[in-house]
């Protein structure tokens, strides 16, 4: 029997999340061709805003790559649009002269962005922001050029800006509205963005009106309605989009604002069908990812014949993806005579919330500074719960579980990847799944943006009833193992065990070498236990740490010798230069921690690198001690009151080599300016006048944190002491790549004070330290000396081309 | 046509230190070469389909290696990724003689 022909038009998320839908129903029952104006295989529309951003890349944000159409047989014409249909022949022409005959056809020719029409848009230096030719487009300008206007407060607008800013650009915001993104917020929250987007660089013009781009062929700047003017060498239009409908309306498919379809995305003409942002359900059109993944999946079982739920409609929501700035909103968000609202505003701590009620149900909501509550909000929201409901919430823990009870199985949990409730469920209940890891590694749920674990816990705890419980659910090492760390810890002593693979023998793991997860935590483990006998597992070490240097993106490895306390002189700087020359380093680069970093060294030339350096390693690539990062302080500084180069450089030199269960960062500070941020170090040292403040758990990544002050000493010995029990106690007690702050917060903050502080405890958490310490030796060295090391981990073999006859 | 299968010595036995990748060039073909826990040799592509990682870096444990990059994990008997994730790299065969390593291309 031959396949019936199925073709796509738009290779874009709705349409392609659609097709995959399908072939999980029924792989064998179409012959698939999707046709695609962009160059690329589908790709991440939403993630366009993070790469300009710099938090990703474009290849990171591809969904399906070319391998993907070619193991699914699927044909797929990129960089080629389709320019008409024969609704009655039931055939498609392309302008690549191509005629395909179709038995179902899926409109997903999503939006187009709108361009206001105004004198000038069409100027050199003028470009929206949907794809990823924008993208470039943003980002080559920004090479060579200062000032950049963004036309558009919305979502859109405010996340181009946020990305000009990181490329270096100066950012004017002009909004029509008096606040910014008001489809969105209201007043309140929208003023409240605006201050925290100010106090990142942006500059708003609220309130006005372009009325013209000027400038010869290139943009110079903008004119308002009001006559005033400001200058641009770059200007995105970011207003909104429109559904893209042209095909659709010349090939006579009916459509209203977008093209029309009925609760199973079927448009007016037989077996053609629209979905996502080109299509318009119930005088609705989104542009937003969830609905046109529910719309797919409705779309998908139609298609293949099944009898499936009709698509009643999605509630919208919202949330920005600007770093620092959480802005959530959901449903309705405007008081009226009906509609009532809770609010909390919280001035002190930037936070702000709304809840709606309408006729006694929650209807809509809005967050901004703390979006903890989104997902349990927009639940509701979804399924009309009562006002009731919402404010037991505050109290009851069981909510979140009865929340995700009441969610339909094909609500999306995982919007990264299209996860939902039903496929977690399936999945937990076939695979007799009993932690998150599990859910992650099988589902994709929550692997990528992790938002989503609260919920999966949730589900974990819905689907096995008393089975599970969140509160004492282990936390196996990995998926090896059912074991915890404590445990795993626990039996190493116990048993006197010391290899790894006795571990995994004698603990009964599931595997029988284990993997990249329990592998080199279990090394760490047993070096940690048995510091001096126990001989450190190469093989067992994530590549970093085995070739004592950092791999990058292209498989060469980048270099960062030991400068203590930052403070380096001109030999050295001579010697790096030599270096750098000599070895053609592509890249040399000052690290945050204060050091100089020497990027795109081949692997086997590291160690004549090292050699021809001549200094110790800086350790950038260890779980262990990174740098120290010291101010000036009292010998050059007017306002420093203590020498934190001294300082800095005897921590450096005492803790070097050391290892942690994940990197350690320290800084030494000579007065509160504190310019070494000590604040957010996993340990900071703070000079006053006369003593020093010591401060723990602090951490300047993905998630911020403040450090804590632990203790005021006198004297820098007294620093030493008791920043040697503080390493040594987390080393003994922190999970494998369990960082400080994270540390501090589970085992808490006042339990290790109270360890510390007290006296008996600290000096044998320094003997135990000490005795690590001891057997250290410098890696670098050790390799140049070694040929058996070179051979074994560095040298590549090299057979040129040989001539096959 | 014509085209005959050659084996080319690349290492010996004793200097391939277990569950450890080397890096061998031959020609345009850069191949992950690994002595596995069980003394078997094997030697696949070295890039995962991923993000073009160099998998001779990664982390070996059994029949499988996982990518220094984003940990992927990969077959290095049949080249499969490993689900969730999807793709395959091309394997080599190895042969074994008097405790010489040679790679069949």
């Amino acid at each position: 029997m031959t396949k019936q022909k199925l073709v796509l038009i738009g290779n874009g998320m709705a349409g392609v999340r659609c097709i995959e839908e399908i072939m999980k129903i029924q792989p064998e029952r179409y012959e698939v061709t999707i046709f695609g104006s962009e160059p690329h295989p589908n790709y991440n529309r939403i993630q366009l805003s993070n790469v300009l951003q710099g938090a990703t890349s474009i290849d990171d944000i591809t969904i399906n790559d070319w391998n993907w159409y070619k193991d699914n047989n699927i044909t797929l014409f990129s960089g080629e649009t389709v320019t008409n249909i024969d609704t009655i022949k039931q055939i498609i022409y392309s302008d690549g002269n191509r005629k395909v005959e179709y038995d179902q056809l899926i409109l997903a020719t999503g939006s187009i962005p709108f361009i206001l029409p105004i004198n000038g848009a069409d100027k050199k230096g003028v470009t929206a922001f949907r794809n990823i030719e924008d993208c470039e487009k943003m980002i080559e300008y920004s090479k060579n050029n200062k000032k950049a206007a963004v036309i558009g407060g919305g979502l859109l607008g405010l996340e181009a800006a946020r990305g000009l800013l990181n490329l270096g650009m100066q950012v004017d915001v002009i909004h029509l509205a008096e606040y910014l993104m008001d489809r969105q917020l209201d007043p309140t929250a929208g003023k409240m963005l605006q201050k925290e987007l100010e106090s990142q660089g942006m500059n708003f013009y609220l309130g006005k009106q372009t009325q013209e781009i000027f400038g010869e062929t290139d943009v110079k700047g903008l004119r308002f309605s009001d006559g005033e003017e400001i200058s641009a060498d770059l200007v995105v239009m970011a207003v909104g989009i429109k559904p893209n409908i042209q095909l659709a309306k010349n090939s006579g498919i009916p459509v209203n604002r977008g093209i029309i379809v009925n609760d199973y995305m079927e448009t007016g003409i037989p077996n053609i069908y629209a979905v996502g942002e080109c299509a318009e359900h119930r005088e609705m059109v989104y542009g937003l990812v969830a609905p046109l993944y529910e719309q797919g999946k409705v779309l998908a079982k139609r298609i293949c014949g099944l009898k499936g739920e009709a698509y009643e409609g999605s509630v919208l929501s919202t949330k920005l993806k600007v770093s620092g700035v959480d802005v959530f909103s959901a449903g309705e968000i405007f008081e009226d005579e009906k509609a009532k609202s809770i609010k909390e505003f919280n001035e002190w701590n930037g936070t702000y919330k709304k809840v709606m009620i309408r006729n006694g149900k929650i209807s809509g909501a809005v967050l901004f500074g703390d979006t903890k509550e989104s997902n349990n909000l927009l639940s509701m929201i979804n399924k009309n719960a009562e006002v009731s409901e919402y404010l037991i919430a505050g109290t009851s823990e069981e909510l979140s579980v009865s929340l995700v009870s009441a969610m339909s199985n094909e609500e999306i949990i995982c919007g990264c990847n299209g996860v939902t409730k039903g496929d977690i469920v399936s999945a937990i209940e076939s695979k007799g799944l009993t932690s998150i890891d599990e859910v992650k590694s099988c589902t994709n749920a929550s692997r990528s943006c992790g938002g989503c674990k609260p919920l999966v816990g949730d589900i974990l705890e819905l689907t096995l009833g008393d089975d599970f419980s969140k509160s004492n659910q282990k936390e196996s090492i990995c998926t090896c193992t059912t074991l915890t760390r404590d445990e795993v810890v626990a039996e190493i002593r116990e048993k006197n065990l010391t290899h790894t693979r006795e571990v995994m023998n004698v603990l009964g793991w599931n595997t029988s070498d284990g993997c990249s997860k329990c592998k080199p935590a279990l090394n760490y483990y047993l070096g940690m236990i048995h510091p001096v006998e126990y001989e450190d597992e190469k093989e067992s070490r994530y590549v970093n740490e085995r070739l004592h240097a950092n791999i990058q993106k292209d498989g060469t490895f980048s270099v960062v010798p030991r400068m203590y306390g930052g403070v380096t002189n001109p030999d050295q700087l001579r010697k790096i230069a030599n270096v750098a020359d000599k070895y053609n380093v592509k890249l040399l680069k000052v690290t945050g921690g204060q050091r100089i970093d020497l990027f795109g060294v081949e692997k086997d030339d590291l160690p004549s690198v090292w050699a021809d350096l001549d200094m110790p390693s800086g350790y950038a690539y260890g779980k262990t001690l990174r740098t120290v990062k010291t101010c000036v302080g009292e010998n050059f500084c007017r306002f420093g009151t203590q020498d934190s180069i001294g300082l800095g450089i005897a921590l450096e030199k005492k803790f070097e080599r050391v290892g942690t269960p994940h990197k350690v960062k320290m800084a030494v500070s000579a007065c509160p300016r504190n310019c070494a941020e000590s604040g957010i170090k996993d340990l900071g040292v703070v000079g006053v006048d006369g003593a020093w403040e010591i401060y723990i758990g602090g951490n300047g990544g993905t998630h911020l944190r403040a450090a804590e002050l632990l203790c005021k000493v006198k004297t820098s010995d007294e620093v030493i002491e008791i920043t040697g029990a503080y390493i040594q106690h987390y080393r003994e007690t922190a999970n494998y790549l369990e960082r400080t702050s994270v540390w501090v917060e589970r085992v808490g903050f006042d339990t290790i004070k109270a360890v510390i502080g007290d006296k008996q405890k600290r000096i044998e958490l320094n003997q135990r330290l000490n005795e690590a310490l001891s057997v250290l030796q410098e890696p670098w060295k050790e390799i140049i000396e070694s040929n058996a090391i070179q051979t074994d981990l560095f040298q590549k073999v090299k057979i040129p081309v040989i001539s096959n006859k | 046509m014509g085209k005959t299968l050659q084996k080319i010595k690349v290492s010996t036995v004793n200097e391939m230190p277990k569950n450890l990748g080397k890096t061998v060039t031959i020609g345009s073909h850069e191949i992950a070469l690994f002595h596995l826990a069980n003394g078997e040799f094997r030697a696949i592509e070295n890039r995962c389909p991923h993000k073009g990682g160099v998998l001779v870096e990664g982390i070996v444990s059994g029949d499988h290696v996982f990518c220094p990059m984003h940990d992927w994990k990969i077959s290095v008997v049949n080249g499969e990724v490993q689900k969730p994730d999807n793709g395959c790299v091309k394997t080599f065969n190895v042969a074994i003689e008097n405790g010489d390593v040679y790679i069949v291309l």
